[in-house]
């Protein structure tokens, strides 16, 4: 196995691929004293949140923090992101009903108070769209220079009767995609003065609770995991899909929903659109007799137009990821990190 | 770094290009490129120049390479005979099968 | 459905159409068994042709006696590392560094440019030889491009100087040229190599004639090839075809942008800046006129001649005690493979890398670490 953390924390330590997980688990996790949770999903499942048993319903708990360069870009800004990045951490842990979020705020010396208000405006709006409401939080400011413009941390919680893993996939499951991915990486990207793209490029950052909830409905226990890919894209997605549930996936390349603008772009830039962040998507492990129930009534949403099946489970090379490329096939292997910081 | 990726001059102001990549438009360059380009043209960008400029005869071209190799093949090689129909028979949009 | 922009639709439904590259498959496969060896090797010189081969999973098609080997065609992964501790040296005393993302991580003989950001160097990442010069006009403070690539991206390297830079602006060099080191591949013992496939943009700029030399030195035929899957597998029909007949010329499969003299302007902007010199590749040795080194006439816009690199100054960290063991050297002359190094996916993995094949993008090892090397995948599924 590769070695351990290195002396200090770098930048690919926040980026979501490898080395963020083995800082999570070498030094978080382990550092806490390994999280074995009595019962439920806790600390050691490192999923996108905790479920804890309450009476005869769960409790799912997350909390994320927000910091984001550029704060505004095409299709969103840090509110939005905030906001809806929590409240679908608690979807794809099957807490789908009205979330309630605490927001705290550190922000910069010399931060235009018009941001501010901006930024407050739109988690307004996000956690309307959501159904979700923040009740409480947090301000501090920290001395010019001591932080980059402004961090949002959220914390969310929400029941559920029956939560959701990352980790319950078998032989034989598909894997849906509810829409188009690399949305929002592209679009940070894009929108680094770097780059220099002209584009359609725009994020997708939304909350997708009610999307979620509605294939629940349709799917009921025959959706056995879902994730949000967020940092790391589809690709950590799967990989920690697979890795948790012991299973192989293989994906056919053509079938995933991809913007011509984000291949475009991905294409310029060589980077490959399946390790992109997505905010407003989720994939979702089902069954195969519930599979076309399923995508019925995620295209059925406005937010889920563009969803389709992607691939399926097999009982081989577990923890794999393999990708049939129209060409030949090929082992899509783990992101080591995404390509830039910054992202979330 | 970038591979050579072809796009379309959309607007030209001086030495430099707007081009679209189908999709995305990145300014290119064209203090290197072999020959004069007019909006329309298709270039090949290889970090931020256009290093050719793709004439649009050389793309029918290239595919008729592709299929006089096909066309190599043995008239009893049934493999490739049965591509040639397939390729023949799809037309302009050939499907991925099964 | 017409469309009216034929290079998109081309692009799309030609250049990455698996029925054709069935087609094109089965007469690889039926050309290698007209060839009748149980072992033909064919060596690309070309990251970005690695990358394509082994994103679309090519070579999970092939023949198993057809071995497509990569040569020492990743530019980052050639750097000598002394080269590498000239940036890292100059980034420790406080210059900005702007170089391609690929330069990032590449170990020098004791850090890489990342190491020593993680310590507070100045380490800008660009897309663009412009970027550099926007760099420099922005910060006002002295800039050095760590100028990567081969002769494609010297051009570039070229065209900025030859604008004009900023005054704070400064190049560090460390473009390499192809042919030289095909040169040194083809000549060297036990090399079972059968014939080349030239990379498609290099030839862009200089035409595909530079390789007819070559060909008459080593009697082996070169085929330039594009970088769409079916140009790559276009290209290794034609090369095949060529070993059969046992006619050692070049063919030129990528006309839409390779010419036989190819991009005259390039090439003078090329020259007029650069000369070959001889150099260290990192893991080769030597490779006689295989670095382009700044003419005299722009010393003053050469780092090297222009700053003061105090490479003695670099702290000697943990000697690198795995680097002995490391075969980068023999996988860059394709020699050998990721898989028989024995640090491959354990010591040595892109998060740790140990040899430049495994940091750079276009690196053997790298690519094939990404890309999940060579497992036999067809019985999946």
């Amino acid at each position: 196995m590769s070695g351990g953390i290195d002396e200090r924390i770098g930048l690919k330590h926040g980026a979501g691929g490898r080395a963020m997980r083995a800082l999570i688990e070498q030094v978080c996790v382990a550092g806490l004293g390994g999280g074995a949770a009595s019962s439920g999903i806790g600390l050691a499942a490192m999923d996108d949140g905790a479920a804890i048993p309450l009476g005869n319903r769960w409790l799912v708990v997350t909390t994320d923090s927000h910091v984001v360069k550029p704060i505004f870009f095409p299709g969103g800004d840090i509110g939005r992101l905030a906001v809806a990045g929590t409240v679908n951490d608690l979807a794809v842990m099957g807490a789908t009903e009205a979330a309630v979020l605490t927001c705290a705020a550190i922000i910069e010396e010399g931060f235009p108070r018009a941001d501010l208000e901006r930024v407050y405006a739109s988690l307004r709006r996000a956690c309307e769209e959501a159904g979700a409401a923040i009740v409480t939080g947090d301000t501090k400011v920290m001395g010019r220079g001591e932080i980059d413009g402004i961090v949002l941390n959220t914390a969310g919680v929400g029941f559920c009767d029956r939560p959701v893993p990352d980790a319950g996939l078998a032989p034989g499951d598909v894997l849906i995609v509810t829409g188009t991915v690399g949305d929002h990486g592209m679009a940070i990207m894009a929108a680094r003065h770097a780059l220099s793209l002209e584009g359609d490029l725009r994020s997708d950052v939304a909350p997708v609770n009610g999307l979620v909830r509605a294939a629940l409905a349709a799917g009921g226990a025959g959706i056995v995991a879902m994730k949000d890919p967020t940092r790391g894209g589809l690709s950590s997605a799967l990989h920690e899909m697979a890795g948790k549930s012991r299973v192989a996936i293989v994906i056919d390349e053509a079938a995933i929903p991809v913007r011509p603008e984000v291949r475009a772009a991905a294409d310029l830039l060589g980077i490959d659109p399946l390790v992109m962040a997505c905010e407003g998507k989720v994939a979702i492990g089902v069954r195969p007799e519930a599979a076309e129930g399923v995508l019925a009534a995620i295209r059925a949403h406005p937010l889920g137009r563009d969803a389709a099946r992607v691939g399926r489970c097999i009982d081989a090379h577990a923890g794999a990821v393999i990708l049939d490329t129209g060409f030949g096939r090929r082992i899509l292997a783990e992101p080591e990190g995404e390509p830039l910081p910054r992202i979330c | 770094m970038c591979l050579g990726v072809p796009g379309k001059v959309v607007a030209i102001d001086g030495n430099c290009a707007t081009v679209d990549f189908w999709g995305v438009r990145r300014q290119v360059l064209l203090d290197v490129v072999d020959e004069p380009v007019a909006v329309g043209d298709y270039v090949l960008n290889h970090v931020g120049y256009a290093i050719r400029r793709i004439p649009e005869s050389e793309i029918g071209e290239t595919l008729a390479l592709f299929e006089e190799l096909l066309a190599q093949g043995d008239a009893a090689d049934l493999m490739a005979g049965d591509v040639r129909g397939e390729i023949a028979g799809t037309g302009a949009a050939p499907d991925g099968d099964s | 459905m017409a469309t009216p922009d034929p290079l998109a639709a081309f692009r799309e439904l030609k250049f990455r159409d698996p029925v054709r590259a069935r087609g094109l498959v089965d007469t690889v496969h039926r050309l290698v068994r007209e060839i009748g060896r149980d072992r033909v090797s064919l060596m690309h010189v070309c990251g970005s042709h690695e990358q394509a081969i082994a994103k679309y999973g090519l070579r999970a098609g092939l023949p198993p006696a057809l071995k497509v080997i990569m040569g020492p065609g990743c530019p980052v992964c050639v750097t000598d590392a002394r080269e590498v501790d000239e940036g890292v040296a100059l980034a420790r005393q406080g210059v900005h560094i702007a170089t391609y993302g690929d330069m990032v991580r590449v170990p020098g003989t004791w850090m890489s440019l990342a190491d020593a950001q993680v310590d507070g160097a100045k380490i800008h990442v660009i897309y663009s030889a412009g970027q550099a010069v926007e760099l420099a006009e922005r910060l006002q403070e002295p800039v050095v491009f760590f100028a990567t690539g081969f002769e494609t991206t010297a051009v570039a390297t070229a065209a900025i100087i030859l604008k004009g830079l900023p005054p704070n602006l400064s190049i560090l060099s460390a473009h390499k040229y192809i042919p030289p080191a095909m040169d040194v591949v083809a000549a060297t013992p036990g090399i079972a190599v059968e014939g080349f496939l030239a990379a498609g943009h290099a030839a862009t700029i200089t035409g595909w004639g530079v390789f007819e030399p070559f060909v008459g030195r080593h009697r082996l035929p070169v085929v330039v090839a594009g970088f769409e899957p079916l140009d790559i597998l276009a290209g290794l029909v034609r090369l095949l075809e060529l070993v059969r007949d046992g006619t050692p010329h070049v063919a030129n499969m990528y006309p839409r942008c390779v010419t036989k003299s190819g991009n005259l302007r390039a090439q003078e902007a090329l020259w007029e800046v650069f000369e070959p010199a001889g150099g260290r590749w990192r893991g080769i040795a030597d490779v006689p006129g295989g670095n382009l080194a700044l003419r005299d006439r722009f010393a003053s816009v050469d780092a090297r001649k222009r700053l003061t690199i105090d490479v003695s100054s670099l702290p000697r960290r943990a000697a690198p005690i795995l680097a002995e063991s490391c075969i980068c050297g023999s996988i860059m002359a394709g020699i050998r493979s990721p898989t028989d190094c024995p640090l491959f996916g354990g010591a040595c993995t892109p998060d740790h890398p140990v040899g430049a094949c495994m940091v750079s993008t276009e690196g053997t090892c790298r690519i094939w670490h990404q890309y999940g090397g060579y497992p036999d995948l067809g019985g999946i599924g």
